[in-house]
């Protein structure tokens, strides 16, 4: 008997799912050939550009488009501001110009007539007092650029503090940064009589088509939002923004397409923000090592929405019985935040665990150890336990850790290695799905979803693939439409559970059906039948192959709609654990740190592609030593203005910045019949404080603002010289 | 004022500007290259003057001639892209930093957003699209498909183009020598670990 339940196999009972397995449109990326909404070239496309504001905070006193219109090859022009507007960031588009050409429309820009009236700004998110004594005003009122996010806690810290062995106070900050998608936002927009025909470069293709209603003047019904493939928007594309209603209103006024795409500069001037924090932090344990308090107050900005990192997330994953946060968020002249890959977490796991672990260095005891002894205070003591053992090994700590600032050699390059671990939700999104089974066998499946990057398009063949037991090129994979059945967006590592679950049960329940048919066909007993390889067994007898299988459905072929999962499926789930180890090298005569090697392991409850999955965990830790290193939205307080706001200044790390990356999943049976979790957020968050923590155990003191750049790393270390 | 298409070339000046104003200087082949990024000197035998309005140039393009008509402040990036819609080609800086435009221009890895068009005729353009069809596909796509070098997959032509330019010239390479050579491009997503499985696999095919 083979029992009919909605689920996944046993471990290890897969042909495909949990397998490496390339992705299905690897060739086509790879060579160029896969049209992204910045590739889009349908005929008479015209090519749109922004006039955006340079100031922070100003009012717009003079606005002739006149002129521009008269360029050669300019087709339109849109205010997007008008005469009086206060501008209150930089970025802050105003004009918007539709030309034959990229540099007709670059033409027309220059002809444009406009002054500002300079208005006072403030852009510092890290200058708490600053803020509380800015004269700030908006819209001539007095506006108070801070404000209290709240307090929470447990416990009774005071009484805790005199009691407690160890105690250690330290300020710790992470800056902002921004998301610098590689396509940046924008969009392609055609008009075709009443329909509005967009390719969106959005991680939201089933949630778009509703905003262009208000703002262009359109009935959903008559949007048409497509986006085949998008280069990556780490949480900041979920929206229709003013740039893409401009395009839209573009296309009508000139009957033409037009595709509308933000300048690098713009795009990492206003296409995303990622707040900054900055802690006080007071910590202290008992003679042992367990953590007893944890007292914190944080600021940061998020830009205008005057918010910094939340307290849920404060302190983050280990919760001492006594404790108490308090936020206080900065409002400033900044574009307003956008959910960057793990919203909050990699900046209040920096301020968390760098914390911790300078208490760990106060009370004498290995970083390991001490996160180790602590596991009670955190949600997931099972997961962290065995990872920090796995991890360990990979890193061969024993061999590395030192005492802070205590490593072998005498000369200026001094090696250490830190620890840290995160948690996220993970939990599935809300995904429908339509699958199809054809009479010769071959398999469909639709949904309105979007491959960001992570492979959902390769995940979802694979599932479907496996349950009929045919191979990957017999199904295809239709997504990116708002047309096709509704799914939800891909934020928050939600994206292949929500669509997995629902290919899965539906692909069992077409299975079921056909099997059904087979039994009656060839007389079998149809609990006995499972597919595989192309074929129906019956137990190790083969009844018939899957082609004839499937031709008994009919010319008509089977379509079957299948629904969100719910986690009482067996599925999807939510809540992973990883945990992270650096080594790094870091010269003390220059500041420059090398990451010398990253460990990570990860639970992602049931792994759908190894090979992918790994991709994703490279790419938080690569990220990871992003933001960790060298990437920061420096904010000039004096201008107002982003001055490293394109790509030589904005430093990323290239191809040799990278170090040894060792990737393992932690995947007991425990954790894989949870089903799947989301994987693409976890792995960034707890890099920063991991390679914070190894650079403080080479140099022996704490760089206590990320990114660790050469000029901090040099001023802590001068600092701890007196 | 903050234009969305910045220039950057210092106060009132640009490269596309000054050559869109005054007309632009070019010699044939390679000495097109000095007299715009070349020391001063290189700069003295302008030998032919055009004016700044439309030229018709034909771009040996993957192994075909293509006619196009463009300005001469037209860069090869733009006409690839919007001219023969060989949009592998991505314009991701402005500011010739990423290596998303990256090209095979006789052979050598080129930023297609420093040549001119114009500066460019006469010479073998490679893009990424040639580099895979229905009757075959080259190593380097097979080797960033083994690898999962992809993710959103936006930077990835140009990083393919890199490695196929370097590897042809750097037969054998080294896993350092393949890190030091590909610095020029950069990827977002984080997929670094796999390009540099795939172009070392790739560099000892060639050998």
């Amino acid at each position: 008997m083979v029992e009919r339940k909605i689920g996944w196999e046993p471990q290890g009972s897969h042909t495909l799912v949990g397998g490496e397995i390339q992705r299905v449109e690897g060739k086509v990326k790879a060579s160029g050939q896969a049209k992204y909404t910045n590739d889009i070239n349908t005929p008479g496309t015209l090519f749109a550009k922004l006039l955006t504001s340079p100031h922070a905070h100003a009012k717009l006193v003079l606005l002739n488009i006149e002129k521009a219109n008269a360029v050669k090859g300019v087709k339109s022009v849109l205010a997007m501001a008008k005469v009086g507007d206060e501008i209150r960031y930089e970025g802050w588009p105003i004009v918007a110009i539709a030309a034959e050409r990229p540099e007709f429309a670059e033409d027309g820009l220059r002809a444009i007539e406009i002054k500002f009236e300079p208005l006072p700004h403030f852009v510092d998110g890290s200058d708490l007092k600053g803020a509380i004594e800015a004269d700030m005003t908006v819209d001539g009122q007095p506006l108070k650029l801070t404000k209290s996010m709240g307090k929470s806690g447990r416990g009774d810290v005071e009484v805790a503090l005199r009691e407690a062995k160890h105690v250690h106070r330290g300020t710790y900050g992470i800056q902002m940064i921004t998301h610098m998608s590689m396509e940046p936002h924008g969009s392609h927009a055609a008009w075709d009589g009443e329909n509005l025909n967009v390719a969106l470069s959005t991680e939201n293709v089933s949630g778009t088509s509703g905003q262009y209603v208000q703002p262009v003047g359109v009935e959903a019904m008559n949007v048409n939002v497509r986006c085949d493939f998008m280069g990556s928007g780490f949480g900041s594309k979920s929206t229709v923004d003013e740039w893409d209603v401009a395009c839209a209103k573009l296309a009508k006024a000139t009957g033409k397409p037009v595709r509308l795409m933000l300048s690098r500069t713009t795009e990492m001037q206003i296409g995303g923000n990622r707040p900054s924090a900055f802690a006080t932090v007071t910590v202290a344990c008992d003679a042992e090592g367990n953590v007893t308090v944890w007292d914190s107050h944080h600021w940061g900005s998020n830009g205008l929405q005057g918010l910094t990192v939340g307290l849920g997330v404060t302190p983050y994953v280990f919760q001492p019985k006594n404790r108490q946060s308090a936020a206080t968020g900065i409002a400033t002249n900044c574009s307003p935040e956008r959910p960057w890959r793990a919203p909050h977490h990699p900046q209040a796991c920096a301020y968390t665990q760098t914390a911790l672990d300078d208490l760990a260095a106060k009370a004498g005891i290995d970083s390991l150890q001490f996160f180790k002894k602590n596991l009670d205070l955190t949600p997931l003591p099972h997961i962290y336990g065995p990872e920090l053992e796995i991890a360990a090994k990979l890193m061969d700590w024993k061999g590395k850790w030192h005492p802070r600032g205590a490593g072998a050699g005498n000369g200026p390059v001094k090696r250490g290695v830190g620890v840290a671990l995160h948690t996220w939700n993970g939990a599935a999104n809300q995904s429908n799905v339509m699958l199809k089974v054809h009479s010769d066998g071959s398999v469909e499946v639709v949904t309105g979803s979007q491959d960001v990057g992570t492979g959902t398009r390769t995940c979802i063949a694979q599932v479907a693939a496996d349950t009929f037991g045919v191979s990957m090129s017999a199904v295809k994979v239709s997504l990116g439409s708002n047309q096709f059945p509704k799914a939800g967006s891909s934020e928050g590592s939600a994206t292949i559970g929500g669509v997995t679950g629902p290919v899965r049960r539906t692909a069992q329940q077409a299975l079921w059906k056909i099997l059904d048919l087979v039994a009656a066909k060839y007389t079998v007993d149809g609990a006995t039948l499972i597919a595989r390889h192309g074929r129906i067994w019956s137990g190790f007898k083969e009844v018939c192959t899957w082609k004839q299988a499937a031709s008994l459905i009919g010319p008509m072929g089977m379509e079957l709609y299948g629904g969100p999962v719910t986690e009482d499926e067996g599925l999807t789930n939510h809540q992973v654990g990883g945990v992270q180890m650096a080594e790094v090298a870091v010269d003390t005569e220059t500041g420059v740190i090398r990451i010398v090697k990253l460990v990570a392991v990860q639970d992602a409850g049931m792994i759908v592609n190894r090979l992918l999955a790994r991709s994703q965990v490279y790419s938080g830790l690569i990220m990871g030593i992003a933001y960790s290193l060298s990437e920061e939205r420096i904010m000039d307080n004096k201008t107002g203005r982003f001055i490293n706001a394109n790509l030589n200044d904005y430093k990323l790390p290239r191809i040799g910045d990278i170090g040894d990356l060792v990737v393992e999943f932690y995947e007991p049976e425990s954790e894989y019949k949870r089903g799947v979790i989301g994987l693409s957020e976890p792995p960034v968050i707890s890099t920063g404080a991991a390679i914070s923590n190894a650079v403080a155990n080479a140099i022996g003191v704490r760089v206590p603002v990320l990114p660790l750049t050469p000029k901090r790393v040099l001023d802590a270390l001068k600092g701890a010289k007196g | 004022m903050g234009r969305d298409q910045t220039n950057h070339g210092g106060p009132g000046f640009s490269r596309r500007e000054f050559l869109k104003g005054s007309g632009a200087a070019v010699v044939a082949g390679a000495a097109a290259t000095a007299a715009v990024d070349g020391p001063l000197e290189a700069q003295q035998p302008a030998t032919k003057i055009i004016s700044a309005g439309p030229h018709t140039i034909t771009l040996h393009v993957n192994g075909e001639d293509q006619q196009v008509t463009v300005e001469p402040r037209v860069l090869l990036i733009d006409v690839l892209r919007n001219d023969l819609n060989l949009t592998g080609c991505k314009d991701v800086c402005d500011r010739s930093t990423c290596g998303a435009c990256t090209v095979l221009i006789d052979g050598k890895p080129v930023y297609a957003c420093t040549r001119f068009a114009i500066e460019v005729v006469g010479q073998k353009i490679v893009t990424a699209e040639s580099l895979h069809s229905p009757e075959k596909t080259d190593d380097v796509v097979t080797a960033f498909c083994k690898h999962d070098a992809i993710q959103c997959g936006f930077c990835t032509p140009g990083f393919v183009s890199a490695v196929r330019g370097f590897c042809d010239q750097n037969p054998g390479a080294t896993e350092d020598a393949c890190r030091r050579a590909l610095g020029g491009n950069i990827c977002r997503c984080g997929t670094y670990d796999g390009v540099l499985k795939a172009a070392y696999d790739t560099a000892q095919i060639v050998q």
